[in-house]
């Protein structure tokens, strides 16, 4: 067993930290009180390779390993975590969904300018009525011969206005249940697509999140991911993946949340001493730092099984479960140790707080993971 | 055009700067090295230049073990076209620059950081030069090519002076000479494994210097903040304790 990273890997830590604390430090507060969308650190962020990271370099990508893409978003989202999950959405499932599933067709055409970066995209699964559970798609895929008719509306869906190419999960024979699921390459400005309102969310509030809804949107047949039918095992393929970007991420929130923390109770004095040297505060930095490192650990075991090609499954929900859920208490322990400064917006510790709050929710929430973990446990 | 940028693998700015061996050396355990950010600034500005057009060829050189060579990749990452690593210890300037100059003979423009930012020691360009009998500027915050002299911007007491000089020229540059440096792209990254980084062993040379003890700086004192309405208090203690009046 090698703990050892290489040296690529290490520049491109490196580089995701300089770019986060020299550039996306600037804007962060503004960009989350105002919910304007970071497209100038998209494009910047695009320039330097990290929106199709994984990709083969023949389509536009950068050709590195998923414990690359772990190091990034763990560095990115210290900072913020509303551009981590752009780039998070873009390349692992959007990209990765492509590479893995697509056409030859397909990837020249679409993949190539999403891993370049020159267009965004966003990954449409969840529905009013269908988050956790994806086996019940009401958005429909008519057959109609050489198309498809999609009817339907998508919710939650990160990115919906900036993309411009949406991988769209619907219903082709609802009599086959999820067997009968498709997914679909569809462009945005097709007619017939119609956004919703910006979400004003509670966190992650730079990243645009809208419903999306598509009445009678003709699909080229060319558009359909792999076999018919194939849909909801390319979901699920796909979202065992992506779950290591958004575990990163939450290993990334705790670990900007502990920097700060530790940084502010070696400088904060309180009874004639810095907090540091309070044993209550010593002991809870040493908690923060035990679980960020467990988390840590578990996103890379996952990255590296991928890297590998072996199965994923459970180790992608052990990541995803525990580093959400770790993330939640370490950015509101980091938050505690400011005291009233944590509760302002200046000290960006609240807001990493808020952002840990969606990494229990989407890409499947906690009690999914827990879903996929213990039937593994419980198995015969 | 070829340019040669010299390379020092210093101690990240944020090191806690410790020593061992009764404070006779630098306890490097742990330490997170980089290129040292004046050089990062020189390279940045060749790069400039390059891709400007007159530049054919960008060489970064440092003078170091092999645990240095990760510095020398990231300088290629950047985008540097090759590099070379003299496989010795950087003991002292005159030795520094005694390797250096065996390999920086064919250059017409070479780059130095003003000083590095691990000794501060300010003395590798200038005896480099000396070695070398290149003509030299120093304090340079500007440098431009201009057919084939130089345009060269540095820094006086109270302003600037803008100097034209011929090559071949060592410059020694500081702040200014470039915005800020770059963060190589993942390409870059992938590449700096396919370029050239040679190993060249190290001439006879001689250090000059030797370190007797090292010694941290006595810690600042705290900061004493007087009430606006008490400025008698403020002279004071200007007279009596800071004993500057």
């Amino acid at each position: 067993m090698n703990f050892e990273f290489t040296e690529e890997q290490l520049m491109i830590k490196e580089a995701a930290r300089d770019y986060a604390q020299r550039e996306l430090i600037h804007d962060v507060i503004e960009r989350d009180e105002k919910s304007i969308f970071p497209e100038k650190h998209i494009k910047n962020l695009a320039a330097l390779g990290f929106m199709g990271m994984m990709v083969d370099p023949k389509y536009g990508g950068s050709g590195m390993d998923t414990i690359s893409y772990v190091l990034a978003m763990e560095e990115l989202s210290k900072v913020d975590a509303s551009v981590s999950v752009i780039v998070s959405v873009n390349n692992s499932l959007v990209c990765f969904g492509l590479s893995k599933f697509g056409s030859e067709e397909q990837k020249h055409k679409y993949l190539t300018p999403l891993a370049k970066g020159e267009i965004i995209g966003a990954f449409l699964l969840s529905e009013p009525e269908a988050g956790s559970d994806a086996t019940h798609q009401h958005t429909t895929a008519e057959d109609k011969g050489d198309y498809y008719l999609l009817n339907g509306t998508k919710n939650w869906i990160t990115s919906a206005n900036s993309a411009s190419t949406y991988i769209v999960i619907a219903q082709t024979y609802p009599e086959k249940r999820h067997k009968g699921i498709n997914a679909f390459i569809v462009e945005k400005n097709s007619p017939g697509i119609s956004l919703g309102p910006h979400e004003d969310k509670m966190g992650m509030r730079s990243s645009d999140t809208h419903s999306v809804m598509f009445t009678d949107v003709k699909v080229p047949k060319e558009n359909r991911i792999g076999e018919d039918g194939f849909g909801f095992k390319f979901a699920m393929k796909v979202l065992e993946a992506g779950r290591i970007g958004i575990a990163a991420q939450a290993v990334g929130l705790a670990s900007g949340a502990m920097e700060r923390a530790t940084a502010y109770s070696k400088e904060r004095k309180a009874f004639g001493t810095e907090l540091a040297n309070h044993q209550s505060i010593a002991f809870k930095l040493a908690d923060m730092a035990v679980k960020i490192e467990n988390a840590r650990n578990l996103c890379l075991k996952a990255a590296w099984l991928k890297d590998n090609n072996k199965q994923i499954t459970i180790a992608s929900a052990m990541a995803k479960q525990y580093s959400a859920d770790m993330a939640m208490e370490v950015t509101t322990e980091a938050v505690q140790i400011h005291g009233g400064y944590g509760y302002v917006k200046e000290y960006h510790v609240e807001r990493l707080m808020r952002e840990a709050k969606l990494t229990q929710i989407y890409e499947g929430t906690s009690e999914v993971q827990k879903i996929v973990i213990s039937r593994d446990v419980l198995k015969d | 055009m070829k340019i040669l940028v010299l390379i020092s693998n210093v101690p990240d700015t944020t090191t806690k700067i410790r020593f061992t061996g009764n404070n006779t050396a630098f306890d490097d355990s742990g330490v997170q090295w980089i290129i040292n950010p004046w050089d990062e600034l020189a390279l940045t500005r060749a790069l400039e230049l390059k891709e400007a057009g007159g530049v054919d060829k960008i060489t970064v050189a440092n003078v170091g073990e092999k645990s240095t060579e990760a510095t020398l990749r990231k300088a290629l990452a950047v985008g540097a076209d090759d590099a070379i690593r003299i496989n010795t210890t950087a003991n002292d300037a005159f030795y520094v620059a005694t390797q250096l100059a065996e390999v920086a003979k064919d250059y017409e423009l070479i780059l130095a950081g003003i000083e590095a930012s691990d000794y501060n020691g300010n003395a590798v360009g200038g005896m480099l030069a000396e070695m070398l009998d290149y003509n030299s500027v120093s304090a340079v915050s500007g440098i431009d090519l201009d057919g084939s002299d130089f345009k060269v911007t540095r820094e006086v007491d109270g302003g600037y002076q803008v100097v034209s000089i011929g090559g071949p020229l060592l410059a020694i540059v500081q702040k200014g000479i470039a915005k800020e440096p770059r963060i190589p792209a993942m390409r870059g990254i992938m590449m700096a494994r396919k370029k050239p980084l040679n190993i060249n062993e190290p001439v006879e040379g001689i250090d000059k210097t030797q370190i007797i003890k090292f010694e941290l700086p006595p810690p600042k004192a705290a900061c004493k903040l007087i009430d606006e309405e008490n400025a008698k208090e403020v002279i004071t203690l200007l007279h009596e304790e800071a004993k500057v009046l």
